[in-house]
């Protein structure tokens, strides 16, 4: 079915690959020529489905423009998204869920509306805003951190860690609201039941009840969130990677959109699908697992 | 006169004024040129190199397809990297535009420019080690015109009939029909000289050239190291060069302004204005060649009435374009594709002015009725919309409705440019005036993209191929303009500088007409202070 929607999308695309391959100054002849040698010249379900047979076969085919085999292309980038990525997921979550349990700690005190207030209004700005917002004082002004973020096997790994730090931070920021505020909510659910009410009234201290009592309870909906962020750290950043030139797989999407390399789009495409799925899939076998009634049917 | 003497050497001390510019102005002053240039020489050039450092250039116009081979090379970051590890035949010169030896010390033709022979330079050590002969030079013209060839130079070879390596150090190049302009075609920046021609292995990246490759990963980042043996001494100063791809505007200048690079191209006009004020940074504008225009189908209603197009013609102001569309950073164009930038070139055509009057005379001549349409996307160049559209409220002042089609930038090269009767574009400087029309407007132009044919033309072009008399060559260009002015479908508004940011330590830039960061020489000719 993605499959389907993503092979449509990318032939609606208007130009052609040829022309766009050849660039402006390409002669009529020279993209005919191209456009045979490309196969495009064959109807579109044709293609469609000699396309899937080959993704099946584990061949993702090669590059119109550059010639390159795609899965060569994307091993690297694939790997720097993935890197991104999880820094980006090792400082949020973790941030994400202890802002959580401190808001629900000071529920409705100026420390909840604080925590909030910040992170609701960061996800409330684009994240490039985020990212020119950090370069202007960050990088520009401050001279702290490098505003591009080109890192390349030769560099040590303290060193791409400082490469990626703002790219890193701005999706730590555009993530954060939506985990902290569903931490929150879900243990504020657990927290009106009868069995916590038990536990104060035995006088337990708030953080333990919170911490040891709630919080277990409520991890199977934050698992369910976390999970979905993480999803939209890898497929979500495409935005980010153009804006700090990060060689990831979004910067090589749009360099492909914009040349109409439609095989290497569709492999793009593909992947996160694939890795959406994967990861929603991951969410429910978290939630069954954290679940002691899910575990044990009747 | 003393006075503003001492003002013009002080400029040029600082950097302000190139050679070229000194000289002229020096000559308005009236100053006897010989004695300028020795004015000019003990200020400006007091500066020795500095050897050492790493340049990081920040550069737009890379992709993660490029790939090493030259014949293939597109765009600036591949013709910089192309400049790092490779030379070619012939270089041109900053200062006054002439042809100057590269890889090859001298050259002369047979009086009908027919038969070219090339006298390669000894001792030249290519990265591997080899010595570099007249076979390698020859193949390596060869791979570039053959008939199946994919080399992006190939336009420029089509002329070539055989080229023959007649000993170790001479290369002899027959052509179909003469061409004066030979040696300019060498400086081509594809046609750099490779072992075996780059038979073998055309993505070696072994070359000739100051810098030795380290690291390439395309559409990200090239490291080039100090090659040691290069042939000449007084270029590669840096120990390692990097580029850096950024394609995104805001990255580049952030890059700059906080010193992660050392020199960026392609700044934003109304940035590079505000970003002129720093202290640190320093803008490069650089007169070129290339420009932007508005393109007219003279072979279909309503744009093959010519009475219409001169009205178009009348009814553009271009000095307010260049002022409010370029900030400045740009000279005013004249409908001709040529400027100072080319050699041959006659400065005394008459400028063609906003007149709406005229304007609206013309278009009463013409007897078109109705709204005309003008496509235009940002793609065409920066700033096309909004020149589009102070386009319309010139015009309206004629009495001309100029309706304004904006469209998104995705397939404007396929589906809009070279089908759209009247739409915007831009063109980058060819290295003669021979090759630009012939690529342009001659009648079976490859491109010929305003639809323009005349035989008139075609036989003055055709004419001046073989002229050697540069006199007689320069009045028939001069013919060719003015009839491309009067009847052309072209629009030119305006010539766009090339705007490149440094950093101040940054030291030996010299503008050169044929493109931005040096015609992309800032590598081997710049140091670090």
């Amino acid at each position: 079915m993605i499959s389907v929607i993503i092979f449509a999308g990318t032939e609606l695309l208007p130009g052609d690959v040829a022309q766009s391959i050849l660039g402006q100054s390409a002669t009529p002849e020279a993209v005919q020529n191209l456009r045979l040698e490309m196969g495009l010249d064959k109807p579109a379900i044709t293609r469609y489905f000699s396309w899937l047979v080959n993704i099946f076969q584990g061949d993702l085919g090669t590059s119109l423009s550059s010639g390159r085999a795609i899965s060569d292309m994307i091993g690297d980038r694939f790997s720097n998204t993935l890197f991104l990525a999880a820094s980006a997921a090792i400082v949020a979550v973790p941030l994400a869920i202890f802002l959580g349990l401190i808001a629900v700690l000071h529920r409705d005190g100026i420390i909840d509306k604080f925590i909030s207030i910040t992170t609701l209004s960061m996800i409330s700005l684009p994240e490039f805003f985020i990212g020119y917002l950090l370069i202007l004082f960050i990088a520009v002004d401050l001279n702290w951190l490098p505003s591009s973020s080109i890192i390349y096997d030769s560099m040590s790994f303290g060193e791409q860690l400082k490469a990626i730090a703002l790219p890193c931070i701005t999706l730590t920021l555009v993530v954060l609201a939506h985990m902290m505020r569903m931490t929150r909510a879900a243990i504020l659910n657990v927290m009106s039941s009868p069995y916590i009410e038990t536990a104060q009234l035995k006088g337990l201290s708030s953080f333990k009840i919170i911490f040891h009592h709630a919080f277990p309870n409520a991890i199977s909906p934050i698992i369910t969130v976390v999970v979905l962020n993480l999803a939209y750290l890898v497929v979500g950043v495409v935005v980010v990677e153009i804006i700090f030139v990060y060689p990831g797989m979004g910067q090589l999407l749009v360099d492909h959109v914009t040349n109409r390399d439609i095989p290497v789009v569709q492999a793009v495409g593909l992947i996160f699908a694939a890795i959406y799925i994967l990861l929603n899939v991951f969410a429910d076998v978290m939630a069954i697992i954290a679940n002691p009634r899910l575990r044990h049917p009747k | 006169m003393s006075q503003k003497l001492e003002q013009l050497a002080a400029q040029a001390a600082n950097g302000n004024l190139n050679r070229r510019d000194f000289m002229r102005r020096a000559g308005a002053i009236g100053i006897a040129l010989p004695f300028a240039g020795a004015l000019f020489s003990p200020s400006a050039m007091a500066d020795t190199p500095k050897k050492g450092g790493t340049l990081v250039l920040g550069l737009a116009g890379g992709a993660t397809t490029d790939s090493l081979d030259p014949a293939l090379a597109l765009a600036q970051v591949a013709g910089m990297i192309l400049s790092a590890w490779g030379n070619t035949l012939v270089a041109i010169a900053a200062e006054d535009g002439s042809a100057q030896p590269e890889l090859a010390e001298s050259w002369e033709a047979t009086p009908d420019a027919k038969s070219w022979t090339f006298n390669i330079r000894q001792g030249v050590k290519f990265h591997n080690g080899q010595e570099m002969t007249a076979e390698d030079v020859a193949k390596t013209l060869q791979r570039h015109s053959g008939e199946e060839t994919k080399s992006a130079a190939l336009g420029i070879m089509r002329g070539i009939e055989s080229v023959t390596a007649t000993d170790k150090y001479k290369v002899v190049i027959q052509l179909k029909s003469g061409n004066a302009d030979l040696p300019y075609l060498m400086t081509d920046y594809h046609l750099v000289i490779q072992p075996n021609g780059g038979m073998d292995n055309p993505t070696a990246a072994i070359g000739t050239g100051p810098y030795k490759l380290d690291t390439n990963e395309p559409g990200v980042r090239f490291l080039g190291k100090k090659f040691a043996d290069h042939w000449d001494k007084n270029a590669g100063h840096f120990d390692a060069v990097e580029i850096r791809v950024l394609n995104d505007q805001t990255a580049r200048m952030a890059a700059l302004r906080s010193g992660q690079v050392n020199a960026a191209n392609l700044l934003d006009p109304k940035t590079a204005k505000l970003m002129s004020r720093l202290p640190n940074i320093t803008i490069e504008n650089t007169p070129g060649k290339a420009h932007y225009l508005f393109l007219m189908h003279t072979d279909k209603a309503p744009f093959d009435n010519k009475e219409l197009r001169k009205a178009m013609k009348y009814a553009i102001n271009r000095e307010e374009m260049v002022e409010r569309i370029l900030h400045g950073y740009g000279s005013v164009g004249n409908d001709i594709p040529i400027n100072k930038a080319y050699s041959l070139f006659s400065d005394d055509i008459e400028q063609i002015k906003y007149d709406p009057a005229k304007a609206a005379e013309h278009y009463k001549k013409s007897g078109h009725t109705g709204p005309v349409t003008l496509d235009v996307s940002d793609v065409a160049f920066p700033g096309a919309v909004d020149a589009a559209l102070l386009y319309q409220q010139q015009a309206k002042k004629a009495g001309i409705d100029l309706q304004i089609n904006r469209l998104p930038s995705d397939g404007y090269w396929s589906n809009v440019w070279n089908k759209k009767p009247f739409c915007a574009s831009y063109t980058g400087g060819r290295a003669t005036q021979d090759l630009h029309y012939s690529i342009f407007y001659s009648s079976t132009a490859d491109w010929n993209d305003t639809k323009w044919k005349r035989p008139e033309f075609d036989e003055l072009l055709t004419q001046a191929q073989v002229e050697l008399d540069t006199a007689k060559r320069t009045a028939l260009y001069r013919k060719m303009a003015v009839m491309l002015q009067d009847d052309g479908g072209a629009i030119i508004p305006m010539f766009n500088d090339y705007i490149d940011g440094l950093t101040g330590n940054v030291k030996g830039f010299v503008k050169h007409p044929l493109g931005s960061m040096s015609n992309n020489k800032i590598i081997s000719k710049c140091w670090l202070a």
